[in-house]
């Protein structure tokens, strides 16, 4: 018999329609299964039903004579006997994961920093944190000495591991070129003494890449990030320069020269990558149509998010759009398959989904490690939980001048946020792919790390089906031909 | 004979809690997006 008993249907299997399939993804598992459509009238029947009467929960046998009334007792037999021997295989309806909170090394093994070389910025894009480049500071440049010492701080506090991750941020980090290239060496140099590899990344708005930069941080192997939203209109409606002028007609061409240099950039941004990256909001829910902008000037690895904004921003979403979005996120899977077939191939970095191959367990429930595993260090010193968090005192973990181990109360309180100390994630079937969302987010919206940034979620969510959806059709067509 | 489920992926996901948690792999808001978090779409190292 299919055992069911205390096990929440909602919680651990996911169904939904996408493409014309019926897609059920089994969270404990991480499996992907098609239904026909009388098994997901069945599974759905079963979940409202334990929905509706919570008692229902742990009665099986009750609640497995009530479902599939409209189905002839074969049928019904026949798909019974299916998902039992899934669930002996540990594919659906499978086990659900030990609740077992991820345990870290005390002190804390720092593997990643974000470098704020510049708080300052040559454009002013409206919806920007950083408030145009400062935070809430001066704008100001990091000196290589301090540069220097957060290399140090990173080099000490990541104990035996050998990667370190070192990303050049700001503001806009190319203000700040020869501290950047001094760092460099300083970083490679220390590394090798201390038998570690260091990996560097930047993110740039593209006004200052020229050629001769795009040439360095080639051959430097620098990983770099760039940011464009979209379609002309689009880009130059929220990226402007001081003097209100847009900047797509400076950076493209720039853009296009270094994404050029490295044609086999990875979709999964590791080794030595690039990806173009655009913020859409309220002006562009359509933003489907500024990735297939991007995609046809051939950038290749792609990344658009939501913009997180305040209610009171004009560009911020409001409950009408959410449709729209969704919509807009259902077309760009469509089109990642057309484009595809068309032998124009992209990637959208969020329709990226490890599944039998993705990260572990432990991983999926802490996330982004920011606070304890990654940290920013602005150009004063001092160090934050994450870029985001950059400027706010109270958040603010110590600085790479003093000797003191980072401020073991907010440690902990990140270290905590993970996902079985969050009410709304335990029980969600997104929780091992989104981790619990963005500490950030979570912060500003609801004054708390541990309560979710709802609208957040939902958009999530949707990523998630469209990219579980392509990850079958990719199988399928890998099986028809 | 399966007719009425078609398996694609099969996954083990909640057996790598035993197994899990080397820490080699990166940071996950280091890379594409530096306003969210999603895992799922990393890679493992090991
Ligand atoms: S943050 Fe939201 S979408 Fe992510 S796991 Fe938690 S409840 Fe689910
Ligand atoms: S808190 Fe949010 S912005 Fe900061 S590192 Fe984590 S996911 Fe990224």
């Amino acid at each position: 018999m299919l055992r069911i008993k205390d096990y929440s249907i909602k919680k651990n299997v996911h169904i939904y329609h996408q493409g014309g399939l019926n897609i059920a993804y089994d969270v404990n598992s991480g499996s992907l299964h098609v239904l026909d459509d009388h098994t997901y009238g069945f599974i759905e029947e079963m979940r409202n039903l334990q929905d509706e009467d919570p008692s229902m929960l742990h009665a099986e046998e009750k609640l497995l004579t009530k479902v599939g009334r409209n189905l002839s007792p074969t049928v019904k037999k026949e798909i019974l006997l299916e998902l039992e021997e899934l669930q002996n295989q540990n594919l659906l309806f499978s086990s659900e994961a030990e609740e077992i909170e991820p345990c870290y090394p005390n002190p804390p093994l720092i593997k990643a920093i974000c470098l704020h070389v510049a708080h300052d910025c040559n454009l002013r894009c409206r919806y920007c944190f950083a408030g145009t480049g400062p935070f809430k500071g001066r704008r100001e440049l990091m000196t290589s000495e301090t540069g220097k010492r957060a290399l140090d701080f990173l080099f000490k506090h990541s104990g035996n591991r050998r990667q370190c991750e070192v990303d050049f941020f700001g503001g806009e980090p190319l203000l700040n070129m020869s501290v950047i290239k001094e760092l460099i060496s300083y970083g490679k140099t220390v590394a090798r003494q201390a038998g570690k590899e260091i990996k560097f990344t930047l993110t740039t708005n593209a006004v200052l890449l020229d050629k001769a930069i795009a040439d360095y941080l080639e051959k430097e192997g620098v990983s770099v990030v760039l940011s464009l939203d979209g379609r002309k209109e689009v880009n130059d409606k929220m990226r402007p320069f001081p003097n209100g002028k847009g900047s797509y007609e400076n950076i493209v061409p720039q853009i296009l020269y270094f994404t050029k240099l490295r044609p086999s950039s990875s979709p999964y941004a590791v080794g030595q990558y690039y990806y173009v990256r655009g913020t859409y909001t309220r002006y562009n829910t359509d933003f489907y149509n500024d990735v297939l902008h991007m995609a046809d000037l051939g950038i290749k690895r792609i990344s658009v998010e939501p913009v997180i904004a305040s209610p009171d921003d004009d560009y911020a979403f409001r409950e009408e759009d959410i449709d729209k979005i969704k919509e807009s996120y259902d077309i760009l899977g469509e089109e990642v398959l057309e484009y595809k077939q068309k032998g124009r191939e992209f990637s959208f970095f969020h329709f990226n989904a490890g599944l039998n191959e993705g990260p572990c367990l432990p991983k999926r429930l802490s996330g982004c490690g920011a606070g304890h595993e990654y940290v920013a260090i602005s150009p004063d010193g001092s160090i934050y939980p994450c870029h985001q968090f950059v400027g706010q005192e109270d958040y603010k973990l110590g600085t790479v001048y003093q000797g003191n181990p980072l401020k073991e109360e907010l440690v902990r309180k990140f270290r905590g946020a993970h996902v079985y100390n969050k009410e709304d994630c335990r029980i969600c079937w997104a929780r091992f792919s989104c981790s619990g969302g963005c500490h950030a987010a979570n912060a500003a919206f609801n004054g708390e790390l541990t309560k979710v940034y709802s609208l957040g979620c939902e958009l999530q969510k949707k990523r998630l089906e469209v990219a579980y959806y392509l990850k079958i059709k990719e199988a399928q067509q890998i099986e028809t031909v | 004979m399966t007719t009425h489920i078609k398996t694609i992926v099969k996954g083990n996901l909640a057996s790598t809690i035993k197994n899990g948690g080397c820490g080699q792999c990166q940071t996950s808001c280091q890379s594409a997006c530096k306003t969210s978090c999603t895992v799922g779409n990393q890679v493992c190292e090991k």
